[in-house]
Parts: structure tokens; C-alpha cells; sequence
């Protein structure tokens, strides 16, 4: 298994620990956070991280609010949405607002980890579209 | 109906009825008063005057008859002499003289001398010599120059008056006398005839009968009752009598001869007033009709006006108790919601941690003896946390479903909803379920919420229906008919008979036992639906089953990506 970053964030602390666990199995290089400040602090700090896992509900900051902070400051980092059933709405905005998928709580662990692979997939093929544009562009300067 | 509610109805029936015969029949009783009043004292008055001068003209008549036969005495007094008139071949020839001229109203003529006894005489009897001596007419009259007597028998046994003349005086006194015939003097006052009883007579100042009471004028003695104040005629009194019977009579009088006399008109109150209470049974007549008429036009608008309150009260009634069932609906749905996430959170930790067991039992623990039972409840660890999830999801997915937005639903998903909420309920009653779902059918613009609550209804009623019998097919099925979406609910329970059949929407009407059910859930359902511009029909048959049919146009626009990629998570 790719060597996936990974980012979950919830307010809630046993489902981040064994999610964390889990994942870490896995492969992968879990970070925690709890809310969405500690969320956007973890990501300047770790900018290796690929994917965040992203409660929508969550006490402060509102998880849609802390994707649009997300995409702001660190465009090329995919967004997956946990969500309750009655915030499918919000989540479904939230792909409008530029989250890569949303999955329902309790979510299945196995369409979790194919999701984040995916999602790490797809962050790779932006930041190497993001790497010619640039290359373009000097290029094009150079030209 | 509560008894409490029909005697309110009760209750306002009879003040609207009550208001309205007040407010019709009382200006009624003062404008009708008012003219009957007017009508009786006019009518009275007429009545008052017409009389008087009846009276007052024959007044005159008798007292000018009797003025003209005093003059015609006197006149023979001072035309003749005494030898001419003690004279009786004179005096017969002179009577009859008279009788021609005025026909048989004086009887006889005769001379009487200073003691008393009549030396001349003529007329039909034989009176000459008579003494008169200490006859009372006699002994009135010497002292009069001229006087007419009250009517008496006197010699000759019938009854008559006479009217005499004094001439000279002491010892040379002699009176003329002249004898009026009863019956002509009496027919001037037996021509007054009115109505039935009205009859006049003649009374001297004794109160003795002048002239023949009229037999039909009733009893005569008469007690006064009241006077009328009549000043038109100042001669003329009116007043009122009664006999012993109680019988009231119209007396109207007037002096004759010089206040000697009295005549006298009476009739019955009854007979003169005749016309008038005629006139006042008939006015009473159309007064009662018009009275009860107004009563019975009162009560009918009153019953009329409260069954349309009354209908407009239950309308107002089932309203209400539709937006308490919505708003009941939309409570259940919110703690529905509250308590499904709080339960999502533990149990998504749940499946979790027994993942992660899974994933350390996976590397360090195969080779312990009981791997195989701790596997096993691994698995059934997830299995029921799985479970909970189903359960949360689908009440999630109802509470969500609590508003009544509308959208473009997707009938077969939503079917497939309602029969998993109601599937605990039928396998209790022993239903099965037997779904024929068409899964390309287009969506039908409704609100999920409603269309939700109509088919839940429906299920609840026939699960219920077919209880009894211990089981039975509720058969679901949604398909495309005659350009409109059709989902059919079938029961194989007892059926509805005819006579009910047709109520079955109506508000209330309800089957089941006291406080089993409201009775409104097929009126919402049909109220819904009709909203949505559809149509809900029912079909039964006895012993067979009944089958419910929604009838629902499609959306217009194509279905969004909404309900879809829910359905996909679901």
C-alpha cells in the first residue's frame, strides 16, 4: 500500500485514535486533530499531508467552514467528508465547494481506505499538472 | 358529537331564532298597535257621531210633531169660541176637519169645565160627562195654559196622550182637550232601526215608557257603566250600560219637551262595534299568521345558519387536528434525528475498535486456541453495529423527510423506504410483503414528507385490516398509466362493504373501536393527494381484499443529482 498522509479530523477522540490505528496499519502516515483550528495548524505544519478526513459536525468551527479554509490555503490537499445522515446536504455542498467525496457515518473501512487511495491518486495527477503548468510557464518565459 | 357541543349548537340555534322574532316581531307589535289604537278610537268616534245626530235629528222631529199639534189645540182655542166649541156637532165637525188634514193622529176632541167633567165631546167613545176631575193629567194640566201629558190607559183602557189648553179663568174656566193617537206618535220613534239591536224609545221623567220598547232591544233594566265625553252635540249624551247578565249597551239620549221626556237610543256594544271587531279579528288573524310565519322562518334560518357554522367548526376541527398530526409528525422526525446521530457516533467507535481487534488479531493472534471464536464475535460485532447503522439510517432518512418541501421523488426509492420502516410492524401481523416496483418509473413532483405519510397510511390500514385474519399479502406496486405515476396498495383482508365504502375519505368516519383510530388518516391522504393534483381511489370487494390507487402527475423537469447519489450512500 502506498505510503498515504493522511489527516482525520473529529471532534470526537475514540473515533480519531482507532481511525488513526487503523490507518496506520495500513501504511499510512496518520495526523490528528480535533477541530478545525488544530486542523489547519496541523497541515502548515506537516505539508506532506495528501487527504483529510473531515467531520462535518463538529463543536467551533463548522466543517464546512474548515473546507473552505482548506482549499484556500492548501488547494491541492484532498477533503473527504464524514458525515451524519442529516448533514448530506452540507456534505453535498461540500463537493460543490471542492471535497473530493463524502461518506456516511458509521462509513465501511474498506470504501475508506480505496476512497483515500483515490484521493491520493488524484492529488498526485494535480500536483503533476500543477508541475508542467509551472514548467509551461517558465518555458514560456524563457521563450 | 359531544352532548356539550350539540347543546352549545343547540344553544345558539335558539339566540339567533330568539333575535330574530324580537327584532321582526316587535316593531311588528308597535306599528300594529300603534294603527289598531288609532283605528278602534276613530272608528268609536264615527260610530259616536252617527249616532248623536241620529238622535239629535229625531229629537227634533218629535219635539217639532208635538210643538205642531200644542199649536193646532191652540189655534182651535183662539178660533172659536166656547159656545162654538161645547158645541158638539162643531166639535165633531171640526175633529174631523183635523183628521182629514192630518190623518187619524188626534183621536177625539172635548171641552172640559171648571169642575172637572167634560161638557163637549167627539171621537170614537163615549166620554161625554166623563169626570176627569181627579184623572193626574187633569190636575196637571189646570194649572198649565198649555201642556201634553204622559202617556197613560186612562178611561178607555188604551194607551194615548193628550194635549190640552186652559182658557179663561175662575169661574169661567174651561180647558180644550185633544186626544194624540199612541200609534202614530210611537212610529216617529220605531223608524229608528240600526244593526240588529238598535232600537230608540221614549221615557217620561219618572222613567216610564213613553213609547213600545222594541222586544229584540234586550232587558231593560240597566246599570250605567261610563259617559262618553261628546261635546259636538251638547244635547246628545252617550254612555255605557250593562244588564244583569253583563251584557254591555251603547245608550246615547236627548231631552224631549222640554226636559220632560227622554229618548233614548240603546243597541248592544257587540252589535255597533260589529265591524270594527270584525275588522280586529281579521287584523288579529293576519298578525298570528304573520307572527308564526317569522317564527317559523326564524328557526329554520337559525338551523340552517348553525349546521353551516357546525360544518365550518369540524372543517376548522379536522385543520387543526391535521397540522397537530404535521407537527406531531415533524417532533417525532426531530427527536428521531437527535437520537440517531447520538447513537451514529458510539457505534461508528464501535465498529471501529472491533476493526481494529480484527487487524491486531490478524498479526499477533492466529495462533491462539480461541482465534476462531474471537473472529466469530468480531464479526458479529460488525454485524450488528452494521445493524444499528441500517436502523439509524432509515430513521434518519424518515426525520429528514419530517419537512414538507417539495421536489422531484423518486417513487419506487420511496416505497422501498416505507415498506422497510413498516417491516417489523407486518412480520408481527404476519404480512408479507409482495412489491412490483417499475425502477425506470419518472419522478412525480411531491413533497417526501406527505407522499411519505400517505403511504404509511395506507400500509398501517391494511396491516391492521388483514391482523385479524392472522397474516395475508399487502402487494405495493408503482408503474406508468395513462401518462401518470400509479402506486397501488392492495390488501387480501376483509374488505370494505358498499355502504361504507363511499365515506371512507370523508372526515371522521372511521370504522375501528373507540380510540383505535381518529378517523383522519384517509381524509389527510386524500387531501394531500388532491393537493399534489392527484387522485386516490378505492376498489373492495367483500371476503376479497381492497386495493387503494394514488393517481400522480410526473415531475416536469428531469430528476436532480440529489436523490440519487442519497439513495447511492443509503
Amino acid at each position: 500500500m502506498t505510503d498515504a498522509h493522511v489527516l482525520i479530523v473529529d471532534d470526537e477522540a475514540g473515533f480519531v485514535e482507532t481511525m488513526a490505528k487503523r490507518l496506520s496499519k495500513r501504511n499510512m502516515t496518520v495526523f490528528k486533530a480535533y477541530d478545525g483550528a488544530e486542523a489547519l495548524a496541523r497541515l502548515a505544519e506537516h505539508p506532506e499531508i495528501q487527504v483529510v478526513i473531515l467531520d462535518m459536525k463538529m463543536p467551533g468551527k463548522d466543517g464546512l467552514v474548515v473546507l473552505q479554509d482548506i482549499k484556500e490555503q492548501f488547494p491541492l490537499v484532498e477533503v473527504i467528508m464524514l458525515t451524519g445522515h442529516a448533514t448530506v446536504p452540507t456534505a453535498i455542498e461540500g463537493i460543490q465547494h471542492g471535497a473530493y467525496d463524502y461518506l456516511m457515518k458509521p462509513c465501511d473501512f474498506g470504501i475508506l481506505v480505496n476512497k483515500i487511495m483515490e484521493a491520493v491518486a488524484l492529488k498526485a495527477e494535480h500536483e503533476e499538472e500543477a508541475v508542467l503548468d509551472r514548467v509551461g510557464d517558465i518555458a514560456g518565459r524563457m521563450a | 358529537m359531544h352532548p356539550d357541543q350539540k347543546s352549545t349548537y343547540d344553544k345558539l340555534s335558539r339566540n339567533i331564532a330568539l333575535v330574530v322574532i324580537t327584532v321582526s316581531i316587535a316593531p311588528l307589535i308597535l306599528v300594529g298597535g300603534l294603527i289598531f289604537d288609532q283605528f278602534r278610537s276613530i272608528y268609536r268616534a264615527k260610530t259616536y257621531s252617527h249616532l248623536a245626530e241620529v238622535v239629535d235629528k229625531h229629537k227634533d222631529i218629535i219635539d217639532t210633531f208635538l210643538r205642531e199639534k200644542l199649536h193646532e189645540i191652540q189655534y182651535l182655542d183662539r178660533a172659536y169660541t166656547h159656545e162654538q166649541l161645547t158645541d158638539n156637532a162643531f166639535l165633531a165637525k171640526i175633529l174631523r176637519g183635523m183628521q182629514q188634514q192630518f190623518g187619524r193622529i188626534f183621536v177625539d176632541l172635548g171641552v172640559i169645565d171648571e169642575s172637572g167633567r167634560q161638557i163637549a165631546y167627539a171621537g170614537p167613545f163615549d166620554l161625554l160627562g166623563a169626570d176627569y176631575s181627579e184623572a193626574e193629567w187633569y190636575l196637571d194640566a189646570r194649572n198649565r195654559p198649555a201642556s201634553i201629558s204622559d202617556v197613560f190607559l186612562g178611561l178607555r183602557q188604551s194607551p194615548h196622550f193628550i194635549i190640552t189648553v186652559n182658557n179663561g179663568s175662575g169661574e169661567s174656566e174651561w180647558t180644550l182637550r185633544a186626544t194624540i193617537d199612541f200609534l202614530a206618535f210611537s212610529h216617529l220613534v220605531e223608524n229608528i232601526r240600526i244593526g240588529e239591536t238598535g232600537s230608540a224609545y221614549i221615557l217620561n221623567g219618572k222613567g216610564v215608557f213613553q213609547t213600545r220598547p222594541q222586544e229584540e232591544c234586550g232587558p231593560m233594566a240597566l246599570t250605567p257603566v261610563s259617559t262618553v265625553h261628546y261635546p259636538a252635540l251638547k244635547d246628545v249624551t252617550i254612555g255605557f250600560s250593562r244588564d244583569d247578565q253583563g251584557e254591555e249597551y251603547l245608550i246615547v239620549s236627548a231631552q224631549l219637551k222640554g226636559g220632560d221626556w227622554k229618548l233614548v237610543y240603546r243597541q248592544r256594544s257587540s252589535d255597533a262595534f260589529s265591524a270594527m271587531t270584525r275588522t280586529e279579528y281579521v287584523t288579529l288573524a293576519i298578525f298570528l299568521l304573520g307572527g308564526l310565519a317569522i317564527v317559523v322562518m326564524a328557526v329554520l334560518v337559525s338551523r340552517k345558519l348553525v349546521v353551516r357554522f357546525r360544518s365550518i367548526d369540524r372543517e376548522s376541527e379536522m385543520l387543526t387536528r391535521q397540522m397537530a398530526e404535521t407537527g406531531k409528525l415533524a417532533a417525532i422526525g426531530e427527536l428521531a434525528a437527535g437520537i440517531a446521530h447520538e447513537i451514529n457516533n458510539p457505534v461508528a467507535i464501535m465498529i471501529e475498535e472491533a476493526g481494529w481487534v480484527r487487524d491486531l488479531m490478524e498479526d499477533e493472534g492466529k495462533e491462539l486456541a480461541s482465534y476462531g471464536e474471537i473472529e466469530r464475535a468480531l464479526n458479529q460485532v460488525s454485524t450488528q453495529g452494521r445493524r444499528c447503522k441500517d436502523i439509524t439510517h432509515k430513521l434518519l432518512s424518515f426525520a429528514r423527510q419530517t419537512d414538507s418541501l417539495t421536489g422531484d421523488v423518486s417513487l419506487p426509492s420511496l416505497i422501498r423506504e416505507v415498506v422497510d420502516i413498516s417491516m417489523q410492524q407486518a412480520r408481527y401481523a404476519q404480512v408479507d410483503f409482495n412489491l412490483d416496483l417499475d425502477h425506470e418509473l419518472r419522478p412525480v413532483h411531491a413533497s417526501v414528507t406527505e407522499l411519505h405519510q400517505v403511504i404509511l397510511n395506507l400500509i398501517n390500514n391494511a396491516i391492521q385490516a388483514m391482523e385479524p385474519q392472522q397474516g395475508g399479502v399487502l402487494t405495493l406496486a408503482c408503474r406508468e398509466e395513462e401518462g401518470q405515476a400509479v402506486i397501488e396498495v392492495g390488501d387480501n383482508g376483509p374488505g370494505i362493504p358498499a355502504a361504507n365504502l363511499g365515506r371512507i375519505f370523508d372526515p371522521f368516519f372511521t370504522t375501528k373501536p373507540v380510540g383505535k383510530g381518529s378517523g383522519l388518516g384517509l381524509s389527510i391522504c386524500f387531501g394531500i393527494i388532491h393537493q399534489m393534483g392527484g387522485e386516490i381511489d378505492v376498489e373492495s370487494a367483500v371476503g376479497k381484499g381492497t386495493r387503494f390507487f394514488i393517481r400522480l402527475p410526473f415531475a416536469a423537469t428531469a430528476p436532480n443529482g440529489e436523490n440519487e447519489k442519497e439513495k447511492d450512500h443509503d
